[in-house]
């Protein structure tokens, strides 16, 4: 097994600690305490942090040096066995998400796009933005990313590899095309950091959702309809893995003519969803955390809700549609610009 | 029999029975007689029964198995996801059995006989079929955009004639274009397969089909929900190729063409949906998209509507073998109450048969004076300035 | 005989609601369960009390017996007419009488279904709703109540019957009666504080007198609702988790239940929690105390509540739930049938482990789960079983499974509910001898032509 990518050398002549000081859900009384609390979890110790971490990925963003704070995290969670979620929570996820070995062999052309394990949103791969594309969907090629949450990088280690090679045998080996579009920020953030911090070789070249977009809207720049609307953003946990892609989402949103306000809860500062706390059985914590959310939407004037991931819109999406805003994926937003 | 092999594995749960608010009994048949036997359940335990030799063909068996007004209210709310897509092709296939045995109703075997002979549920010329529209200015099929077809009912029944011809007038003076199709045509067939004379659906079907195809028929209008299930679902089977569209659909985006009577007093209506219309075709909109546009018109809904909307009891060929009448429940007199209880003056509807069999109903249930039926072209017509 | 019966009956019903044809002979001699068939000689549909006054009247005349049934729904073939005579289908007396929304009861017929009252609560009075059971919505309000049933409510309120607040019955002598206060006031609000006849026709399966007219509890309708699934491994921990989340006296309705299907499920144990509130702030306030009852649990994560995204939960919140109905097609055969049992919640572990073991030995396809009755009072167990119908051997396979855990049950203290023929005889060689000759000098004084529903609760 290759250990995760880590340098503790680099990570203990840190300034700033970055990683804990910024962190939005564990309290330091300052920054000596946050480097202790980093040096027991890097040498193994326990930690406070390693109980009361969201799991948010913000930290993987927050390192200066990239140095992947969060996966070693997860990675002493697993060695102390301690799980964020209760045990039967985790073993039921484990085998809902596991491969099924059904997967059947398609004939696949570009742009590929890999919707995970969510069939229900294939229906969002249409129109001209997605013109002539192929999907592949289904437990088989599931990025796994979730055992970040659940303490499991051991199951990311198994799984990844065979649904990487799922991909690679039922799809894209006879295929006219070596890239493959991530619908989800989850499925990009595997298929670039979380692969190279793992090891975890990727044969294809993984292209995320809002890189695809934005080159779709070059071709189709004489369709598209300035939208005109204030939208707020919800950016996902999965896209602290990727952060530079938050700023080609802002091209998007450029060319379609939507303004991404100024939220309290963006960017670096973006707040979870509240759905993993629930999973940790913190549902207060996931109370408080859709409130800031809504009342900080709320606050900006914004007509539409926009989410990248699935999973937050499953989780604020009827609350923000109560309090008047519009829910919506930023696929089927810039469909609209598309007047499709 | 065909689908013989599903048969058992109805539970009975009696979904099928109600609606899908369950707000009463929806089952046409099982409304108006209430024994088991005659839910949709019953009538596939019966089947299974008559399989195994448990249970012998016999008039009453006939009885339960023919009154089925096909309204789809079953196929509807089953539980049963994918089962449930068979359960009227299970009651059609039953028919089919039990006609091949030579048993059926009386007035089942007449009407098969007369549509047999003479092309049409009437027993008349099929020459008659446009007599509705002669004396009129109501063009016939030369070229235009669509040709309107009459079922036997708007063809051949007085009171399906005067629908015909409002019909007819009404869609002139929206700009619809169209013209009568004239010709050799017989019965659009629907209810002849419903009620499992397979064989002499498909001659009717092709019949029609031939001819459609002489006169270089590309778009179809039908008056009747009937016509538009069996050329639109089931012609296609047979070799058809035209568009087919009910009146409704073309006429609800061709109302702002018309010109409306000023100062028309406000008037409650209630929509009937015919189910051929809308469980079978989904369509659930066109008429109400209608009604919305005449002023004056205040839409109010049944209990049981679209989806949940219970049959006149006309379906499945019981226009016309009525072995559904009798009983102080039968479908169209509890269809002409509920329309009553909503307040409305008017109950609409957008078919031949369900205006002949509510109209009756609301005679039988001594209504006349609190509710009239008018077919939703009709009740368009007096609010316009034609 | 039957040509005289059945002539008698159409003056009274109507020709119309009157059968001895085979085709209905046929279908009224079964219902959905494994149990055999058994052939009436009449089917009649009565109208109002007072026809199934005079049916009955004829009936004792005739020495016809007189089997009262509802949707036929109950699955353990007590609407079967052990000794012939007539089935008395009850549907056509569906007339909701009233409601009465400051003291929360409604007064329905006897053929009333679960689903109209449902419906007629939500159109006229959209604030109170009624217990319903999981069986199908057609199955009727009477039919329901005489068999001690329990629904979605059953947390809240207890059992259907501890929701009675009154009954109309048609004795088998022809009287016609009224339990609880409606036999002295017009107000149907309770049973006490008479003497409590009711007693005298629940969980009798007919054979003391028809039902015709019952006053039934109603609770508020929230405006806001949620569920939560509570997880754990272990089935030791059940009655303690059951009595800490019962204790907080929060839930509508808690229902355990354990399958092996989906895969991910087999092995775990898993509890659905329906709660409401008038605000979503008290809807919050409920769900903290219901977690935090069990937070021993969830601090060791030994158990936890499953995340569902709001979208996920509505399934869960359909009331009643489709998918009782769509277990029986899991064999794709159309059969379904369950042993109910009524325990004290202490006997869950050995429950679960019993219908595990049972459903191995009979190799039969299986569901199991409870219904929480009060406030962990007790608990209806369920062991459904799945057949193909029209595989016989599918057929013997439940039947036995259902015998043995019909043996099962009784062994571990518990009584199988709604009790088919052969349970109940298991139940009377248990019961105390003189409790049941005190069931049967009651049954010979209110039935001393022996015409209702004979052959149940006899040895």
């Amino acid at each position: 097994m290759k250990p995760v990518v880590f340098d503790p050398d680099l990570c203990a002549g840190c300034a700033t600690i970055d990683c804990l000081m910024k962190c939005q859900y564990v309290d330091f009384k300052d920054i000596d305490d946050a480097r202790t609390e980093k040096l027991n979890i890097n040498e193994g110790r326990d930690s406070r942090v390693l109980h009361e971490c969201l799991t948010c990925y913000a930290c993987q963003e927050y390192c200066p040096d990239h140095n992947n704070p969060f996966y070693l995290l997860v990675e002493r969670q697993e060695e102390k066995g301690l799980l964020p979620a209760p045990r039967p929570i985790l073993e039921e996820q484990l085998r809902m998400m596991a491969p099924r070995g059904r997967i059947e062999r398609k004939m696949v052309s570009a742009p590929v796009v890999d919707m995970c394990a969510f069939p229900m949103l294939t229906g969002c791969v249409r129109g001209s933005l997605f013109e002539n594309a192929s999907t592949i969907v289904g437990t088989d090629i599931f990025c796994n990313i979730m055992w970040l949450h659940f303490a499991k990088n051991s199951v990311i280690r198994e799984r990844v590899p065979k649904a990487i090679d799922n991909i690679m045998a039922f799809y894209l080996k006879d295929a006219n095309t070596n890239e493959l579009v991530c619908f989800h920020d989850e499925c990009y953030g595997t298929y670039t950091s979380v692969a190279k911090a793992y090891g975890i070789s990727v044969p294809f070249k993984p292209i995320h959702l809002f890189d695809y977009i934005n080159r779709r809207l070059d071709v189709l720049a004489d369709r598209i309809k300035p939208l005109n609307q204030k939208i707020a953003y919800q950016r996902p946990c999965s896209n602290r893995l990727s952060p530079e892609t938050d700023q080609t989402l802002d091209e998007i949103f450029k060319k379609i003519g939507v303004e991404r306000v100024p939220r309290k809860y963006d960017r670096q500062n973006a707040l979870c969803c509240g759905g993993v706390p629930r999973a940790q059985q913190r549902d207060e914590l996931a109370d408080e955390l859709v409130e800031k959310n809504l009342t900080d939407m709320l606050s900006t004037g914004a007509a539409y809700c926009v989410f990248n991931c699935p999973f937050c819109m499953a989780t604020l999406g009827m609350e923000v549609a109560e309090r008047g805003l519009m829910p919506i994926l930023v696929s089927d937003l810039v469909q609209l610009a598309l007047g499709e | 029999m065909e689908h013989e092999e599903i048969l058992h594995r109805c539970f009975r749960c009696g979904y099928c029975k109600l609606p899908g608010n369950y707000v009463d009994v929806n089952c046409p048949s099982y409304l108006a007689f209430r024994f088991e036997t005659y839910a949709p359940g019953g009538r596939m335990w019966l089947l299974r029964a008559w399989l195994d030799g448990k249970v012998s063909a016999s008039a009453r068996f006939a009885d339960i198995l023919f009154s089925c007004a096909t309204c789809g209210n079953c196929v509807a709310h089953c539980a049963f996801p994918e089962f449930k897509d068979r359960l009227l092709l299970v009651f059609t296939a039953g028919k089919e059995a039990f006609l091949d045995e030579g048993i059926a109703p009386p007035p089942v075997r007449d009407l098969l006989t007369k549509n047999q002979i003479h092309g049409n549920a009437y027993g008349k010329p099929a020459r008659q079929r446009t007599s509705w529209s002669e004396g009129t200015d109501i063009p016939l099929f030369s070229d235009q955009e669509y040709a309107l077809f009459a079922d036997d009912v708007t063809a051949y029944d007085p009171r399906g004639q005067e629908i015909a011809r409002s019909v007819a007038r009404l869609l002139q003076q929206a700009g619809v274009d169209f013209g009568v199709l004239a010709g050799d045509f017989r019965s659009d067939g629907n209810d002849v397969r419903a009620l499992g004379e397979t064989a002499l659906f498909e001659d009717l079907a092709a019949h029609n089909i031939k001819e459609m195809n002489r006169l270089g028929v590309q778009k179809i209008l039908t008056l009747s929900p009937h016509s538009l299930n069996a050329m639109k679902n089931d012609y296609p089977g047979q070799g058809g190729k035209q568009q087919v569209f009910h009146y409704t659909q073309a006429l609800a985006f061709a109302m702002k063409n018309l010109k409306f009577k000023t100062g028309l007093p406000e008037i409650r209506v209630t929509f009937h949906d015919p189910c051929y219309l809308g469980r079978h075709n989904a369509d659930y909109e066109s008429g109400r998209m209608i009604l919305r546009a005449v002023p004056g018109v205040k839409l109010v809904e049944m209990d049981r509507n679209r989806k949940n909307a219970l049959c006149c009891g006309g379906g499945g060929g019981n226009f016309f073998t009525d072995l559904l009448s009798g009983g102080d429940d039968t479908p169209a007199r509890v269809r002409v109450r509920e329309a009553a209880a909503t307040g409305a003056s008017l109950l609409a509807v957008a078919c031949p048969m369900c205006a002949v069999m509510l109209e009756d109903a609301v005679k039988t249930e001594n209504l006349e004076n609190l509710l009239a039926v008018r077919e939703v072209s009709e009740l368009v017509m007096d609010a316009s300035c034609l | 005989m039957t040509a005289e019966l059945i002539q008698r009956l159409s003056k009274i019903v109507g020709p119309r609601f009157v059968s001895n044809a085979a085709e209905e002979l046929y279908l009224y001699s079964m219902d959905p369960g494994t149990m055999p068939q058994a052939y009436p000689d009449a089917v009649a549909l009565p109208k109002t009390a007072e026809e199934v006054q005079q049916i009955v009247r004829l009936a004792g005349e005739l020495k016809v017996p007189v089997v009262p049934m509802g949707a036929g729904l109950v699955l353990s073939g007590l609407t079967r007419a052990l000794k012939g005579g007539i089935i008395l289908d009850m549907k056509r007396m569906n007339r909701i009488i009233k409601v009465n929304p400051l003291s929360r009861y409604a007064v329905v017929e006897g053929g009333v279904a679960q689903g109209m009252l449902q419906a007629y609560l939500k159109k006229y009075h959209p604030t109170l709703k009624h217990s319903m059971p999981d069986a199908p919505p057609i199955a009727t309000m009477a039919g329901n109540m005489c068999i001690h049933g329990s629904g979605h409510l059953s947390v809240l309120g207890g059992s259907h019957s501890d929701m009675l607040t009154g009954m109309e019955v048609v004795l088998p002598t022809c009287e016609i009666i009224r339990t609880g206060s409606c036999s002295v006031s017009p107000d149907w609000f309770g049973r006490s504080p008479l003497p409590d006849l009711s007693g005298l026709f629940l969980g009798w399966a007919g054979t003391t007198g028809i039902v015709t007219k019952l006053g039934i509890k109603l609770f508020p309708n929230y405006a806001f609702n949620d569920m939560l699934i509570f997880v754990c491994e272990d089935a030791d921990t059940m009655p303690d988790v059951i009595f800490r989340l019962t204790g907080v006296q929060v839930a509508e309705d808690m229902t355990p239940w354990m399958t092996p299907k989906p895969d991910w499920a087999k092995g775990f144990l898993h509890i659905n929690i329906a709660f409401g509130a008038h605000s979503k702030k008290e809807l919050t306030f409920k769900r903290n105390l219901l977690q935090a009852s069990v937070r021993h649990y969830i601090d060791r994560k030994t158990a936890g509540f499953l995340p569902l995204p709001p979208t996920q939960k509505n399934r869960f919140l359909k009331v009643p739930s489709p998918d009782l109905a769509r277990f029986a097609d899991l064999r794709k055969g159309g059969g379904f049938e369950y042993v109910g049992a009524m325990m004290a919640i202490e006997h869950f572990p050995e429950a679960y482990r019993a219908g595990l073991e049972i459903a191995e030995k009979f190799q039969v396809s299986y569901s199991l789960g409870a219904r929480i009755i009060g406030a962990g009072h007790a608990m209806m167990f369920f062991f459904a079983y799945a057949f193909n119908r029209a595989d016989d051997e599918d057929v013997r396979r439940a039947s036995e499974a259902l015998d043995a855990t019909n043996r099962a049950v009784l062994d571990m203290g518990g009584i199988p509910w709604k009790a088919e023929r052969p349970a109940q005889v298991q139940i009377m060689e248990k019961m105390d001898p003189d409790t049941f000759a005190l069931m049967t000098r009651i049954r010979a004084t209110l039935d001393p032509n022996h015409i209702m529903n004979p052959g149940n609760w006899e040895k």
